[in-house]
């Protein structure tokens, strides 16, 4: 039974406030939408352009999330229920795709092969590099959910592919919804890939409005007209929830007789094979190909150590501050299960639910109105990293809480130790593992961020992400490889991580008597 | 030092938001005793244990140990001051400390290593001081929380259903040794729990708890043959509860006169345990012809329902009996005779409810 606890102390403002400040930028957007004045905006808004742009990103949108969820169910599905030999392997080379930043994947078809680019490119391009999205999560439930219902179905006279169609499908519904969700969210937000493929969406529009003509009025109702379209897709994804609360997820699935595929093995494995060689092989391939032909030209050795220094400069110091932000809101929430408590976590989230590009505007906008002398100076880029990759922190944070037993703070006030101690002595060295896995999922993924970094940086700062930017737009392909390599290895760790959280490892054993 | 006063709760009232759980509760447990607060679950009895330890706050009333005033509803002593000691329902074992660690969390450095060899020997876990929570079985995690909790010398233990999460066996074992380690430490301790058998066994005093407050505190044997009121009796284990006619320190019931267990009871209802009721070869007027309806052999004996024949405004239509000997079979008739007294209950809560309480 959970019951309220008492004398709440700071706890609730910090935590509050930090929410505040993460979900503020989206007030700034509206603010900034707003000075455009209702005539303004009627004459941006109609014009025919918005119509492409919409078109444009619904129709790349729906195809590309389609084409994720079937790959990513089927991938899981080969993986996870049937005696395909190796499966280990398999789900980490599944999971790669997403240590290849996208813009690095448009990089590696687009000089490789030319002609890949516009609609089929970006499908293409970002299908292959966001399949793992939905694969991750799906494998995960197939793992943990008991098969003894597919069992049930089997015997009561259902066959394989009725049972697929009505039992396990059903079962990975929430998972699958939980995939395209963030598939669709990358999709709106996403900057650099369709640059480089000359497809244009909203995200493109948008930076080329700020970036190009510096029209802060037609930038600002872009992104207000992109955030309402990823709040729909939330309003979706949270009905499609709601319908699948019927799962029984145990913590410990007991693992069902896989399928047998008899001599249709080597056509699964062969399929799976296809699948990584396209999403994996290519852009390995490419690297390794501009890296062996960017030698013969000028390697910029000596700054690419300088900019993988900057890089990690601002990842670090910004994991530093979003990980000490995501400690009183995630220990608000876990202490005291209010409705208070509640909005307070959902609100810091909400970054989550935006895309990317919208996230940075609104930091830039709020930088240009009301802290002028900030903007383009290197606080600026680590508060936009930190209110871009809060949630990411916050959900490592809450990952790690909820293997806290309850009572432990009670216990250990109970035994006469002041309520500050008793965060240092039991709290967070408990939530020490999680509070690193925050710190380190924030600095991988910042390291390889490129479009607000692009609106952010500090004139005369170069990250590894827009030196390859620069290289790239200029055609220098060869010069791009090594920071593009560099990236890809900073990312590794963070898949591997991923992968490792969302299939859950058991780090405590369990009781027996 | 039993006897003198520890704790005083008086007329404590307590909420949850805006639902209010505790209504005008009083409780004593006198130093030295242990006490048991029984209830079903959702009573308000974890939220009374709270606000003792100190982890929830009284909305009204009062709360002192020893004099020292903890809550009164607009004063409260924090929890790390109380000097209370408290137990969870899962040990609640700081995973990322050992035995002898956890056991010392609550201890002056100084006297770290000599209290915590103590507290090992007192619950018998020599030997496991270097071992993870992780390592321990659940009985072992159980002892450790107490030998926690013990190990400040607290002026009072609070245990929460300490021992539902263990397995029976483990449980009916455990409680009775935890109830000796607590006699020998001399401590104060209240148990809570919604399991009668634990009740019966672990306390000096049981407080049956009900719709946030203590309808009744005594010690078990009172509490089970001499209940305030039907729900009490039900409570603490089946009962037969039959209308009766007051005669000059006897009940007429449908069994003859019965003598009663206390005072003169006007016109009412009288409870008889399970116990109490024999099957009898030879029927004699005070004797119930019943029907057998349904039989359960439990190893040391069996439970059998039985229906009256003459259902009279005096019966219920359902009477339970325990007997040692095997019943004849479902459908039998036999013959039933009471024993012992009958103990006159409360006729406004019973009256509404006079009939055979099974639980």
């Amino acid at each position: 039974m959970r019951t309220l606890r008492t004398a709440p102390g700071p706890l609730p403002l910090v935590a509050g406030l930090v929410a505040l400040l993460v979900a503020s930028p989206l007030v700034f957007v509206g603010l900034q939408a707003a000075q455009a004045g209702s005539d303004t905006a009627h004459r941006l808004l109609a014009r025919p352009v918005i119509g492409t742009l919409l078109w444009h990103t619904v129709a790349l949108t729906t195809v590309v999330t389609a084409g994720t969820l079937v790959l990513g169910f089927a991938a899981a599905y080969l993986v996870e229920r049937t005696d395909l030999p190796g499966r280990r392997a398999w789900t980490v080379a599944l999971a790669m795709p997403l240590a290849v930043p996208e813009f690095v994947h448009g990089y590696s078809w687009v000089s490789l092969f030319p002609e890949v680019q516009g609609y089929w490119g970006a499908v293409l391009v970002m299908t292959s590099s966001l399949y793992p999205l939905v694969f991750l999560p799906v494998a995960a439930t197939l793992r943990h959910t008991d098969a003894s219902a597919e069992e049930v179905a089997r015997s009561l006279g259902r066959g394989r592919l009725a049972t697929l169609w009505r039992v396990t499908l059903p079962l990975t519904r929430p998972a699958l919804a939980g995939g395209a969700l963030l598939v669709s969210l990358y999709l709106l937000g996403e900057y650099g890939a369709f640059a480089m493929l000359r497809y244009t969406t909203f995200a493109t529009a948008i930076y080329n409005e700020f970036q190009t003509s510096f029209d802060m009025a037609s930038a600002s109702l872009l992104t207000l007209a992109l955030v309402g379209l990823a709040l729909l897709l939330v309003a979706l994804d949270a009905r499609a929830a709601r319908r699948g609360r019927v799962v029984r997820e145990g913590t410990t699935g007991r693992g069902c007789a896989p399928m047998s595929l008899g001599h249709w093995k080597p056509v699964a494995a062969g399929a799976l094979a296809a699948v990584v060689g396209v999403t994996l092989g290519v852009p390995v391939f490419a690297l390794v190909h501009w890296l062996v032909r960017g030698s013969s030209t000028t390697l910029p050795s000596a700054s690419i150590v300088t900019e993988t220094a900057t890089t990690l400069g601002y990842a670090l110091s910004s994991a530093a501050v979003a990980t000490a932000a995501a400690v009183p809101v995630a220990l608000y929430s876990w202490r005291r299960p209010t409705r208070l408590a509640r909005t307070v976590e959902r609100a810091a989230y909400l970054t989550r639910a935006l895309p990317g590009i919208a996230v940075a505007l609104s930091v830039v906008f709020f930088a240009i109105r009301y802290a002028q002398p900030l903007y383009q100076q290197p606080s600026l880029l680590v508060a936009g990293y930190v209110v871009l990759f809060f949630p990411l922190a916050l959900t490592s944070v809450r990952a790690s809480l909820a293997h806290v037993p309850h009572g432990v703070e009670d216990v250990a006030r109970s035994l006469g130790v002041r309520r500050i101690f008793v965060l240092g002595r039991v709290t967070l060295p408990l939530i020490l593992p999680g509070l690193g896995a925050a710190f380190a999922m924030v600095t991988l993924t910042a390291s390889t961020e490129l479009t607000a970094t692009l609106l952010l940086r500090p004139t005369g700062t170069e990250t590894l992400a827009t030196q390859f930017w620069i290289y790239t737009t200029g055609l220098a392909y060869g010069a791009a490889a090594p920071y593009a390599a560099v990236m890809v290895a900073l990312s590794v760790p963070a898949v591997l991580m991923l992968t490792r959280r969302t299939f859950g490892t058991r780090t405590t054993a369990p009781r027996e008597n | 030092m039993t006897g003198q006063p520890g704790l005083l709760i008086e007329q404590l009232e307590a909420a949850h938001g805006r639902s209010p759980v505790l209504t005008g509760l009083d409780l004593t447990v006198d130093d030295g005793a242990l006490a048991c607060v029984l209830g079903p679950s959702g009573c308000g009895k974890s939220t009374l244990l709270r606000i003792v330890a100190g982890f929830h706050h009284a909305a009204r009333g009062r709360v002192t140990l020893h004099g020292r005033l903890l809550d009164d509803g607009r004063t409260r002593v924090p929890a790390e001051r109380r000097r209370i000691g408290y137990v969870p329902q899962d040990g609640a074992l700081f995973p990322h400390l050992t035995v002898a660690a956890n056991i010392g969390f609550g201890l002056p450095r100084a006297d770290r290593r000599e209290r915590v060899g103590e507290m090992l020997d007192l619950v018998g876990l020599e030997g496991l001081a270097d071992r993870h929570p992780h390592q321990l079985s659940g009985g072992q995690q159980q002892r450790v929380a107490l030998a926690r909790a013990l190990a400040p010398r607290p002026q009072l233990l609070l245990l929460d259903e300490p021992f539902a999460a263990l397995d029976a066996a483990l449980r009916t074992e455990l409680r009775t040794e935890v109830a000796a380690t607590l006699r020998r430490a001399g401590a104060t301790a209240i148990l809570v729990t919604h399991d009668v058998d634990e009740a019966l066994t672990f306390a000096d005093t049981i407080a049956v708890m009900r719709d946030g407050r203590i309808v009744q505190a005594d010690s078990p044997n009172t509490l089970y043959h001499r209940p305030a009121d039907a729900g009490i009796a039900r409570a603490l284990g089946e009962a037969n509860l039959l209308r009766s006619k007051p005669a000059d320190r006897h009940a007429i019931t449908a069994f003859g006169p019965l003598p009663l267990t206390t005072g003169t009871e006007q016109d009412g209802v009288v409870m008889l345990r399970p116990h109490q009721l024999r099957m009898t070869d030879e029927p004699s007027p005070h004797c119930v012809r019943a029907r057998v309806t349904a039989c359960l052999f439990r190893g040391h004996d069996h439970r059998v329902e039985c229906a009256p024949e003459e259902v009279g405004p005096d019966l219920p239509e359902r009477l339970v009996f325990y007997t040692p000997v095997p019943p004849p079979p479902v459908g039998s008739q036999i013959h039933l005779r009471a024993e012992g007294p009958a103990h006159p209950l409360h006729t406004e809560i019973a009256s509404a409810e006079a009939e055979a309480v099974g639980s």
